[in-house]
């Protein structure tokens, strides 16, 4: 039927994953689809992203790009009535797997989310919270953690002299950045960000997009973006999502100056979402 | 071709504002009426029973001799009542509550729990009196001692104060669990240190309204069997006791015209309680609450 057509025309259109996969790849994915109840969400992806990269996600409103960074953590199963099908290897565990426990793979993988959503704490608390609830009571450890959580998140200078005022206090901006400097305090190998930018006003998105490319020295980070210039600027490679399919992945130059399918190209020059 | 007709809408201005105004009226009568009713009852009260209170007031016991009739054995009964009644609804209702928000999947079951819990808040607190009666006083023989009384009261207000949990938790934004369950923690150390200090002032308010209303409730307390007259103060929660608004029951409904008076002193002794109760409510919604 139809979509049989469309599915091959994307294998041909799809570089192989041997060819993008340069670095070791953190997560591989395989032929995963996901239903929210009826609704097919995401249809037969395959995806290879590789390690220490800036990885972007793009595409129109419903694509099903949240949704696939947010099964990457599994945080997608918090909605009632999801089912997965296919394999993520994360690492080259499936982390399907019964005996993959969801809190051990979210210690691993952080996540930013679109609305900067510090605990009504203190600075101090918030990024203490995933050392704390990982078993860290010592204060002199934690000290050092919240130091250098908010260093990595380049916020350090702006809120140390007020660790222990509430996270709420502090403007949009600087509250996306302690969220991720929470995320940094859990020593997370790999970054998801879920639009993280798209609440904030330009001089805090730049400053955001500036730390992702300092943090891509150590962790390997995928961002989910609707800002197609924020994709261009910051990502290495970019996959293109449609309809809850991957239309195009590639090194985010091939995908802006040369995409190789025609939906790939009207999209990023603005013929469409 | 415009459909709406300048002309026509001043022509017509006229009447909209005096409807407007009508309504205004019809609203602010109401809320007089609630209020009139309100303060004649409290003058009624006041002016009656104010003459009769004092510190012997607070510190005898019933006396057969109005003037001499205290409403020590009743007041000392009403907190030894709450602090059964207390820690019990509050820890059944608000483990209940978690336990509808966080772990039980949304359902049929779920939702016929949801369903039952709401009819129960609308029970007559005279049923619950005789389920009292059959489970603790008699089938647990717990008899009529504080700890039966306290858990048929704790019943009563236990739909209450699980609602109003529900609500609490329900009000915590989803992002601060996001946030938690993203870094890896487990749904009891979300529940323990994000959304209990987030829905603690919530909570609260509402187990204190609750409990409001068990103070002063007094057809359970006849049903399950509290006597009245106690020349004595309970030493544990097995012994018997009065309460206030039994005390209170008992005075108005003797022949005597003194005993009004008597009965309206204590009605004022009540009222203070409750009013501190509620302040008590409102000042922890005001110190807690965050804004989000």
């Amino acid at each position: 039927m139809n979509t049989a057509t469309i599915k091959t025309k994307i294998n041909t259109a799809q570089p192989t994953s041997v060819e993008l996969a340069e670095k070791e790849s953190v997560y591989s994915t395989r032929q995963l689809n996901l239903w929210y109840g009826n609704n097919h969400a995401l249809k037969n992806i395959d995806l290879e992203i590789g390690e220490n990269e800036v990885t972007a996600i793009i595409g129109p409103s419903g694509c099903g790009k949240s949704t696939y960074l947010k099964t990457l953590n599994r945080m997608v199963e918090l909605v009632p009535s999801v089912k997965t099908s296919g394999e993520i290897h994360y690492r080259g565990r499936n982390i399907f797997e019964s005996s993959y426990g969801v809190e051990e793979l979210r210690t691993r993988v952080g996540m930013v989310f679109q609305k900067p959503n510090p605990f009504p704490k203190s600075i101090y608390d918030n990024i203490a919270y995933g050392p704390r609830i990982h078993g860290i009571k010592n204060k002199k450890i934690l000290d050092e953690i919240v130091e250098k959580s908010l260093r990595g998140a380049a916020i350090w200078d702006e809120v140390k002299d007020r660790l222990n005022e509430n996270a709420y206090g502090i403007s949009g901006g600087q509250q996306q950045r302690i969220c991720i400097a929470r995320t940094l305090a859990i020593e997370p190998d790999v970054i998801l960000m879920d639009e993280p930018t798209s609440a904030l006003d330009p001089i805090s998105t730049l400053k955001i997009e500036e730390l992702v490319q300092e943090l891509k020295e150590q962790y390997s980070i995928i961002i989910v973006t609707h800002n197609m210039q924020q994709a261009a600027r910051i990502s290495d490679k970019t996959a293109f999502f449609l309809n809850g399919e991957v239309i195009e992945y590639d090194r985010t130059d091939t995908i802006f100056s040369n995409p190789a399918d025609k939906r790939t190209e009207d999209y990023i020059s603005g013929r469409f979402g | 071709m415009r459909y709406i007709e300048q002309e026509k809408v001043v022509r017509r201005m006229n009447g909209r504002m005096v409807v407007n105004r009508i309504f205004q009226g019809l609203f602010m009568f109401a809320t007089a009426l609630a209020l009139l009713a309100l303060v004649i009852l409290l003058y009624r009260i006041v002016s009656q029973g104010a003459g009769h209170l004092s510190l012997d007031f607070l510190t005898n016991f019933a006396s057969r001799f109005p003037e001499q009739a205290g409403i020590k054995a009743a007041l000392v009964g009403s907190i030894w009542l709450m602090a059964v009644v207390a820690p019990t609804s509050i820890l059944l209702g608000v483990g209940s509550a978690i336990y509808l928000e966080e772990y039980a999947k949304k359902g049929r079951i779920t939702t016929f729990i949801q369903m039952n819990i709401s009819n129960l808040a609308g029970v007559p607190s005279v049923v619950f009196g005789l389920l009292g009666l059959t489970i603790f006083v008699r089938a647990m023989a717990l008899g009529n001692s504080i700890l039966a009384a306290g858990f048929t009261m704790s019943l009563l207000i236990l739909p209450v104060i699980i609602v109003a949990a529900q609500e609490a938790i329900r009000s915590v934004p989803g992002e601060l669990r996001d946030a938690s369950y993203g870094m890896g923690a487990t749904k009891w150390q979300t529940i323990v240190r994000i959304i209990l200090p987030a829905a603690i002032p919530g909570i609260l308010t509402g187990s204190i309204l609750a409990l409001s209303r068990a103070i002063g409730e007094t057809a359970p307390l006849i049903v399950v069997g509290i006597p009245v007259i106690i020349q004595f103060l309970p030493e544990g929660v097995m012994d018997t006791f009065t309460a206030l608004p039994m005390q209170i029951y008992d005075w108005s409904s003797r022949p005597q015209a003194e005993f009004q008076t008597v009965a309206a002193a204590g009605i004022i002794v009540l009222m203070v309680v409750l009013l501190f109760m509620n302040s008590i409510a409102v000042f922890i919604r005001n110190k807690f609450d965050k804004s989000y």
